[in-house]
């Protein structure tokens, strides 16, 4: 399943699944990395999942590229059907002060903010990484008419809880972070809590998120 | 509390607490972190007989001035470091790779690195500083590890929980070598750039900017043409990659970079040269040179070797 085994450098594999971003490639790539998780190979150092690769490095002290590639390419897979995928509902609040691209969003795409939120509402996105900060989720695919660049100029700060849109991806900002993402809302749940070391992503690759719009009241008496 | 401790009369550039980073945490964006310099910091826990991945005090450029109070205790400082112990009746130059002994009321002001940007202070025995996925090393992005993932401040204190019960002397006949030629292997996306931005890259002379940290270290000189296209979909980094985004500036990726980036790659640096790459300094000029895979691990596994060549030589 994997296209292509090459070297990252000297300390780590780069497992190509071919070019396409869906969320078919995106399974196999999970399921390539619950995996090796699994096996708990000597010498691996950290494995990082994303759309369509998958990079495994490794303590050259340990093993090395070699050694690593024969091993990964003769892994026995475990079933699809094991991967558990959780669905969860992250609550957004679209309140003018959360939302602090919707007019630039509305000029790009020339549509309606109701409209953009009448398709980016109730509907299943599948995660397909965590990561670039801790815990910031890569959801997808939203609405075709939904799709815009990057801002031409990043923000130095966004807001934690933000929900971002570009492309065909939207995501959360886990923490105040750099970003370009088109921001929508805000969310009033903790995405990721350092505190809880088993499991500090609420959201994991994977999973099965639904956004539903809550307003400013809801979001001030949020509780978690 | 703890009856020693160091209380902070000045607290540098950029002073935390580091180990040798965490692992297995990439997949949910969380970076290795850790000791930039895995070698000095070694040698810095030999020094005082700590077990090898203890907790040190990592700083850059301007490090601590430290007030001790407490019971004797040893601690030893690696890297090119300008420091001076200001004892009760004496002030004493500072020796890097050397013990020295603290005690109540002693100070020790580490001034600065000399050209060179990390340095490393061990103290003997054990810190009582928080962990976090098995490491102490803060991390100041997600405020991760100790510290509650902050740099050291003015008014707060470093508490020791325990001193070593032998408190001997130790030292190394060591100076740190400096490199102008950092090794690399092509990258996944070197094929990206036109055949002039490719001979740029491996031929010409870049210099080390000052927007670089632990997070990454940026690079400028000619500009390196990208023919392909200037994003990739996001995918995973590692320590050492070298992205170059749309402006065609170079930036290494190093100890708490991001976990995913979406520029394409146009190399790695080898591990046998991280250590000495972080300590390159702004303004320093270094050229790229290739290397293939079989040089890169056998190069490696020199270093390695005389990194444990030089532990075992401290006595």
């Amino acid at each position: 399943m994997i296209k292509n085994i090459s070297n990252l450098g000297d300390a780590a594999l780069y497992c190509d699944f071919g070019k396409d971003v869906n969320k078919e490639t995106n399974t196999k790539v999970i399921r390539y990395f619950k995996s090796i998780q699994k096996k708990h190979i000597k010498g691996i150092n950290n494995l990082t999942p994303s759309y369509n690769k998958l990079i495994v490095s490794f303590d050259l002290k340990t093993t090395n590229f070699q050694n690593l590639k024969k091993e990964i390419e003769n892994l026995d897979l475990i079933n699809s059907e094991t991967i558990n995928n959780k669905k969860i509902e992250i609550p957004v609040c679209c309140d003018e002060n959360f939302s602090l691209d919707i007019k630039r969003l509305e000029e790009k795409l020339k549509i309606t903010r109701e409209k953009i939120y009448e398709n980016f509402f109730d509907k299943e996105f599948f995660c397909y990484m965590t990561g670039f900060i801790a815990g910031m989720p890569f959801l997808g695919d939203i609405d075709k008419n939904l799709r815009a660049k990057r801002l031409e100029t990043p923000r130095v700060k966004v807001p934690k809880g933000s929900v971002g849109l570009t492309e065909q991806f939207a995501n959360i900002y886990t923490f105040e972070s750099p970003g370009g993402w088109n921001i929508i809302g805000n969310t009033p749940i903790n995405i990721f809590d350092s505190s809880k070391e088993k499991n500090p992503n609420l959201i994991n690759p994977g999973d099965l998120i639904i956004f539903k719009e809550i307003n400013k009241d809801q979001f001030l008496n949020h509780n978690e | 509390m703890s009856k020693d401790y160091f209380e902070i009369i000045r607290a540098g550039i950029n002073t935390t607490f580091q180990d040798l980073g965490r692992k297995n945490l990439y997949h949910i964006g969380i970076p290795f972190s850790g000791v930039m310099d895995n070698r000095n910091f070694l040698i810095a826990n030999k020094l005082v007989e700590n077990k090898f991945n203890s907790p040190v005090i990592e700083f850059a450029y301007q490090g601590p001035h430290l007030k001790y109070f407490g019971n004797k205790i040893n601690i030893s400082i690696t890297g090119d470091v300008n420091f001076v112990l200001k004892k009760k009746k004496e002030v004493i130059d500072g020796i890097c790779y050397k013990s020295f002994s603290l005690e109540n009321g002693d100070e020790l002001d580490i001034r600065s690195t000399n050209k060179s940007v990390y340095g490393y202070l061990a103290i003997s025995g054990e810190l009582d500083i928080k962990y976090q996925w098995s490491s102490c090393s803060t991390n100041t992005k997600a405020n991760i590890g100790a510290n509650d993932g902050k740099k050291l401040n003015l008014n707060q204190k470093i508490n020791i929980s325990k001193i070593n019960e032998n408190l001997n002397h130790k030292s190394l006949k060591y100076i740190n070598t400096k490199i102008q030629n950092i090794r690399i292997l092509k990258g996944t996306n070197f094929d990206y750039f036109s055949e002039k931005g490719k001979d740029i890259f491996l031929n010409k002379e870049f210099t080390v900017s000052k927007l670089s940290d632990r997070m990454g270290m940026r690079l400028e000189g000619p500009k390196i043409k990208n023919i392909v296209d200037t994003n990739i979909k996001s995918e995973g980094l590692i320590k050492g990659v070298i992205q170059v985004p749309a402006d065609g500036n170079p930036i290494i990726m190093l100890s708490d970079h991001g976990t995913i980036g979406g520029y394409p790659k146009i190399g790695v640096v080898i591990s046998a040269d991280y250590d000495r790459l972080v300590q390159l300094t702004p303004g320093s000029k270094v050229k790229f040179k290739e290397v293939n895979l079989s040089s890169a691990e056998t190069l490696y596994k020199l270093y390695d070797l005389e990194t444990q060549n030089l532990i075992s030589q401290v006595q």
